[in-house]
């Protein structure tokens, strides 16, 4: 990677305002446009802005592929755990209203855990296409 | 757009290509903009034209940036597609106008979504609401398509890696 001082000063004054964006969009989801996909599709993409422009093994050491691999799992597993927190607690599969002795204060608990599990499987799943691919051209040369 | 698209048509260059593709995709964010539908515009905007147009750079880094001559005349399949795009225009034709609140999917459950979200979630952001909570089986249901298709990916890529190395 050449080194170029402009692009470099540049991305180290972005990265911080996108990962900020990334989680006003995730949490501020259910006031706002957005949610769970474009705030993990956003988290990735500073990511790979930081890979492009500081090199991928940089952007290993940042986030390391395990963390990423598992990332696409913990979110699947953390959205079906939320519907069986609803199971334990006596309501249906992916039932919100039992989260919370308040029913209304369930539905906005349920929303936020399964909008985290959305963005950590989205998140997870765009880094690690990126990382195979960037890493395909290494392995070609 | 359309002048976007032919450009993309003609253009032999495919780095021009897959930038024009990101301009494509904002262009068509800012349409989904003006029809309120800010969610999906978002979604357009970072996906369309973030990261795919980083992973169509990718893939162009593999390979040659100047497309090859085609080998067939383009004739068949440009019939077929405008065949298809006119079928699909055709069907645009039985749907209820744009924004017409007679339209089927207006009265079907979406008064009771708009009417009850106050009481029963209480979630200032409807697409939000109907997306996590009232329909959490679909959401679920994609969520695992994401996580199968990075499987898939994974599987595919890493395989090749292995058979390399040894």
């Amino acid at each position: 990677m050449r080194y170029d001082l402009v692009l470099r000063v540049i991305a180290k004054l972005l990265i911080p305002f996108i990962l900020l964006f990334a989680l006003y969009v995730q949490f501020h989801g259910d006031f706002g446009p957005g949610g769970g996909f474009q705030a993990g599709v956003i988290l990735a993409a500073a990511v790979i802005f930081y890979g492009l422009i500081f090199g991928l093994a940089d952007a290993r050491k940042l986030v390391p592929e395990p963390l990423v691999e598992s990332m696409m799992a913990i979110g699947v597993l953390i959205y079906g755990g939320v519907g069986i927190a609803g199971l334990l607690l006596g309501g249906h599969y992916l039932d919100y209203f039992v989260l919370d002795p308040n029913p209304v204060l369930g539905q906005h608990r349920g929303i936020f855990w399964v909008e985290v599990g959305v963005a950590v499987t989205v998140s997870g799943v765009m880094l690690k296409v990126f990382y195979m691919f960037a890493d395909r051209g290494k392995a070609d040369e | 757009m359309a002048v976007t698209v032919l450009v993309i048509a003609r253009s032999r260059n495919l780095f021009g290509v897959i930038v024009l593709g990101g301009l494509y995709s904002f262009l068509m964010a800012t349409v989904l903009v003006a029809m309120d539908a800010v969610d999906v515009a978002m979604t357009e905007a970072s996906v369309g034209a973030g990261i795919s147009t980083v992973l169509l750079l990718g893939a162009l880094y593999l390979c040659k940036s100047e497309e090859a001559r085609p080998v067939q005349k383009p004739w068949l399949p440009l019939a077929v597609s405008l065949a298809v795009g006119a079928v699909l225009v055709y069907g645009t034709l039985g749907l209820p106008e744009f924004s017409d609140p007679k339209a089927p999917i207006h009265v079907h459950v979406v008064p009771r979504y708009l009417n009850e979200l106050k009481k029963e979630v209480d979630v200032p952001n409807v697409v939000t609401a109907v997306l996590a909570s009232y329909r959490g089986y679909d959401t679920l249901g994609e969520t695992t398509v994401v996580f199968t298709a990075g499987a898939g990916v994974i599987a595919l890529l890493r395989r090749r890696r292995k058979d390399r190395q040894p």
